[in-house]
């Protein structure tokens, strides 16, 4: 009986720290949110209460979307994250597989070569990066952007990508080429499809930090027409730090985007985590 | 790769086809600025003429008063900030993990997801709502620290000197948490039940169990987490300049490798930015993870025992 009452109590403490801190975790984002459907008033006299009918206003989000560059900028976001992703997946699926498949000379060089880039930032780089960019006429363009996070995410999804490939079974391979299909209907007929939820688990570490970067849209495409949704809700922040409303409505809605994707695909995260993919 | 493996002479052309756009994309756009930079940092310009100058730059960043002074502030202030993310960060981190991973536990998949929300908010967002939350004038910190009775011990952290640096990094812990707890987590979930029920027949369980058979299981991940918050700190830059702006105020107090690469890169206010030098900082920041990094990969991933189960 000691053995059960000690089990309860243990599984009390455990949810006490679990609770506590996920308040913490989910509180920042929560203030925000209530305080952006509130009057100005409501703001700062009650910072901490939900907003009900008296304070209950939708003043903010009318100033945000009032001059439309919002949505340009979402627009910007969503067109680098999807193309970067794109090709990141497309590109280092391919170069996992010619690296796990295939025997030949270079084979262990290129996969430490490729490797170096997980643990060295390129942001280091970017002295030469913005040289390079001024040189070819792309700086101010979403493809200089896409460019460089091509290149950021390759190192990761290369990794991850050739550990599953590594699994997919041999004799599946084999009889395709006994039934003559060449070496691209094999990569991307069988083993693509097979590999889905280690693409998925790369999709979402190559996804959040192109999202929320704020170092090479600000150095790379500061331009009007370039801005993404980060760079873009850091200047609105600097423009109308005194207008309350705008700001919390703002960071509302950059919260959003992420945390929907997250809903999509954390079980996908999960499962390729904890399969093994990042040891 | 020109040559075959032997028993098939010919050249196989889709294995290049295969590597060709990543190997092509992450030479030019990463790994060839990465050494221009580093070669960057050994030119200087004088009447609009590169000059080769050796390790002069780096001479003067090192020395010369003018640089050197802001050099190794910021340079304490990231090691600073590296050693509150690993006693806070990584601790908490390894416990929360600890705590998701007991057998029996409701509401695991939402303990789960919550602190994982962090980590996934822009900067841009982490460093307003903190600002927001700490600052005197919206009270929400004071208020809240009055509920617990510890009002009188609030204080603008942010703008004094002696306190910014270390409110922003816990700031940044609490929002990088959810990566250690992920992968410790991932770590203890691998770890076989027959092992941890040869140890219960010991006489091993709850806490002592934790001590003696999982935490020597999951030391390899522990070294990952460790040198993926050395790298992310040496390379930190976003925080520091969405709260306190490219000065890293109060007078340089929260001054990082990042932001000080920044404002020599591109000047602020009167100082004009010097390309040359911006470079030299890089190389710095390179050299310092290069090291970290290499500490790592031999001295201290070699000698974790590997358990293959």
């Amino acid at each position: 009986m000691s053995v059960a009452r000690r089990s309860i109590s243990r599984s009390f403490a455990t949810h006490l720290i679990l609770g506590l801190y996920t308040i913490i975790a989910l509180f920042p984002a929560f203030l925000i949110i209530i305080n952006s459907f509130k009057t100005r008033k409501a703001i700062f006299r009650s910072p901490l209460s939900l907003p009900d009918s008296e304070t209950f206003s939708l003043v903010g989000y009318q100033e945000v979307f009032r001059g439309g560059e919002f949505f340009f900028y979402f627009q910007n976001s969503l067109v680098v994250t999807v193309l970067s992703l794109f090709f990141v997946l497309l590109f280092g699926a391919m170069a996992a597989f010619a690296l796990s498949e295939y025997r030949f000379r270079g084979n262990l060089f290129l996969g430490l070569f490729l490797a170096l880039g997980i643990m060295i930032p390129i942001r280091l780089g970017t002295v030469a990066i913005l040289k390079l960019m001024v040189a070819t006429g792309l700086v101010n363009t979403l493809t200089a952007l896409i460019l460089v996070y091509v290149a950021q995410g390759i190192p990761l999804a290369v990794f991850i990508l050739s550990e599953f490939m590594k699994q997919v079974s041999d004799d599946l391979k084999n009889a395709g080429r006994i039934d003559g299909l060449g070496e691209f209907t094999i990569f991307f007929q069988l083993v693509l499809p097979l590999i889905r939820p280690a693409l998925a688990t790369v999709a979402v570490f190559t996804m959040i930090p192109i999202w929320n970067d704020l170092w090479f849209p600000l150095l790379l495409a500061n331009s009007e027409e370039t801005k993404t949704v980060t760079l873009g809700a850091q200047q609105f922040i600097g423009q109308y730090v005194t207008n309350w409303n705008a700001v919390l409505a703002a960071l509302s809605l950059a919260i959003l985007p992420v945390l929907v994707l997250y809903l999509i695909f954390s079980k996908q995260l999960i499962r390729g985590i904890t399969a093994g993919a990042v040891k | 790769m020109t040559k075959a493996v032997p028993g098939k002479k010919i050249f196989r052309w889709h294995i290049a086809v295969f590597l060709l756009p990543a190997v092509v994309v992450y030479s030019l756009i990463m790994v060839l600025p990465l050494f221009g930079t580093l070669q960057l940092s050994l030119y200087s310009e004088v009447d609009s003429k590169q000059i080769f100058v050796g390790l002069g730059n780096f001479m003067t960043l090192f020395g010369d008063p003018l640089w050197s002074g802001q050099f190794w502030n910021a340079l304490i202030n990231n090691i600073w900030l590296f050693i509150v993310h690993m006693c806070v960060q990584n601790p908490i981190g390894i416990l929360l993990a600890a705590l998701l991973s007991s057998p029996v536990l409701r509401f695991r998949g939402f303990y789960r997801g919550a602190i994982f929300v962090p980590t996934l908010l822009s900067f841009v967002i982490v460093g307003f709502v903190w600002k927001l939350i700490l600052s005197p004038l919206w009270g929400v910190a004071p208020s809240l620290m009055d509920m617990v009775g510890l009002k009188s011990l609030f204080l603008p952290w942010l703008g004094k000197e002696a306190y910014a640096l270390t409110a922003l990094s816990l700031v940044s812990v609490w929002q990088f948490i959810g990566i250690p707890m992920m992968l410790i987590y991932a770590a203890l979930l691998s770890i076989p039940d027959e092992i941890l029920e040869a140890g219960e027949c010991d006489g091993l369980t709850g806490l002592s169990a934790f001590w003696k058979i999982k935490l020597p299981l999951i030391l390899p991940s522990i070294g990952i987490i460790s040198i993926l918050t050395f790298v992310g700190n040496f390379n930190a830059f976003d925080l520091i300049y969405v709260t306190q702006g490219a000065l890293a105020g109060p007078n340089f107090a929260t001054d990082i490798l990042g932001t000080f690469m920044f404002r020599t890169f591109f000047g602020f206010q009167l100082q004009l930015g010097d390309t040359h030098m911006g470079a030299t900082v890089a190389s710095v920041m390179f050299l310092i993870i290069l090291v970290g990094v290499c500490i790592y990969l031999f001295g201290i991933q070699t000698r974790l025992r590997r358990y293959q189960f």
